[in-house]
């Protein structure tokens, strides 16, 4: 290789440099860029979903609002103040570590994976009650298919499906399915986000980030923020969208 | 990205609103609103709050043009994806086809 093309870099490098950049914000923009890109194929991916719940609750509105409201709005809304929070504490973790102060950064990261964890926790107990109220779609639980009991006109237990005119069970478990599907693809992409996030932790006790190199955090940062996006639609749409008929469907 | 480094202060307040965001849509799904409002106004609360997200938490306003790029690119193809689906299944039966 000629001498002129050889390292513009002078005195020390940084030891996290890989040879093909320039220089670590140029390595810091490609890894952003990367990731980003990486998000979009993820907003392919829930895009289809939430275009298979749009298409659907537009076909059986009365069967989907009854189903949403059967789900906790306590626990979907303490989820979604949870996993605000843990967008703001990953945020806090990029700053610190930007500013240098290791010790405060991995708090904060620990802070993040402590409040996904209680995410996850409160998804499994929603997931048991429906398991509970035989709301499971399909053969998904061998020997326990769906087949919820429909209240009658009067009843107010809450374990029991409210069935306004127009709304069938079949219909209600097409809403369960892409409930499942849909949750259950986002704690997935949670789980994974603290694998993530545990293997950063570590790394940053290690010392490996500083004002100069803190890309992978800044790059977790991004996945576990779009994550909460993710959840920031879904809850409005699964929790919230019969609430303004609650009184009238029963 | 240039080395901008947003001050927690500016986390802080996107917090607060997301949280107040939050409220108001929990607020507002009780309330009746006349035809599909509901869901109008609801996803333009989860619209604003992802834009917040987007902006502040993820930098994308400190951020290189060609990261809004590949956002705008993102939101384009997701554009195409509901709209020709949407006016797909709501034109089924205009036409007299067996």
């Amino acid at each position: 290789m000629p001498e002129e093309l050889t390292t513009t870099h002078e005195a020390a490098t940084h030891p996290a440099l890989q040879h093909h950049f320039e220089n670590m914000e140029q390595q810091r923009e490609a890894g952003t860029l990367g990731m980003w890109v990486f998000l979009v194929t993820e907003m392919m991916f829930f895009g289809g979903m939430f275009l298979a719940y749009t298409l659907y609750r537009y076909k059986y509105p009365e069967a989907f609002a009854a189903a949403s409201n059967h789900l906790s709005i306590y626990l979907g809304g303490i989820n979604t103040v949870v996993l605000i929070f843990s967008s703001f504490t990953m945020a806090m973790a990029v700053f610190f570590t930007q500013v240098g102060k290791r010790r405060n950064s991995i708090v904060c990261l620990l802070l993040t994976i402590v409040l996904g964890a209680t995410f996850l926790g409160i998804k499994a107990v929603e997931y048991k009650d429906k398991y509970r109220d035989s709301l499971i779609p399909g053969q998904l639980i061998p020997g326990r298919p769906f087949n919820p009991e429909v209240a009658k006109p009067g009843e107010t237990d809450e374990h029991k499906l409210h069935l306004p005119p127009g709304a069938t069970v079949k219909n209600v478990e097409l809403f369960f399915w892409i409930y499942f599907a849909m949750t259950g693809m986002h704690a997935l992409h949670m789980i994974i986000g603290i694998g993530l996030l545990t293997t950063m932790t570590i790394m940053a006790w290690r010392g490996r980030f500083g004002p100069e190199y803190y890309s992978p955090i800044e790059v977790s940062g991004l996945y576990w923020h779009f994550v909460d996006i993710v959840w920031i639609f879904l809850f409005p749409l699964l929790y919230l969208l019969g609430r303004h008929l609650e009184s009238r469907l029963g | 990205m240039s080395e901008h480094i947003v001050q927690p202060r500016v986390y802080i307040a996107i917090f607060l609103v997301l949280m107040a965001g939050t409220g108001l849509t929990v607020v507002a799904a009780f309330r009746d609103f006349p035809g599909p409002l509901n869901a109008v106004v609801a996803l333009t609360i989860a619209v604003v709050k992802a834009t917040f997200v987007v902006l502040y938490f993820m930098h994308v306003r400190y951020s290189p043009r060609l990261i809004w790029l590949v956002i705008a690119a993102a939101l384009f193809w997701m554009a195409l994806l509901f709209a020709l689906t949407i006016s797909d299944y709501s034109t089924r039966g205009w036409l007299p086809v067996n």
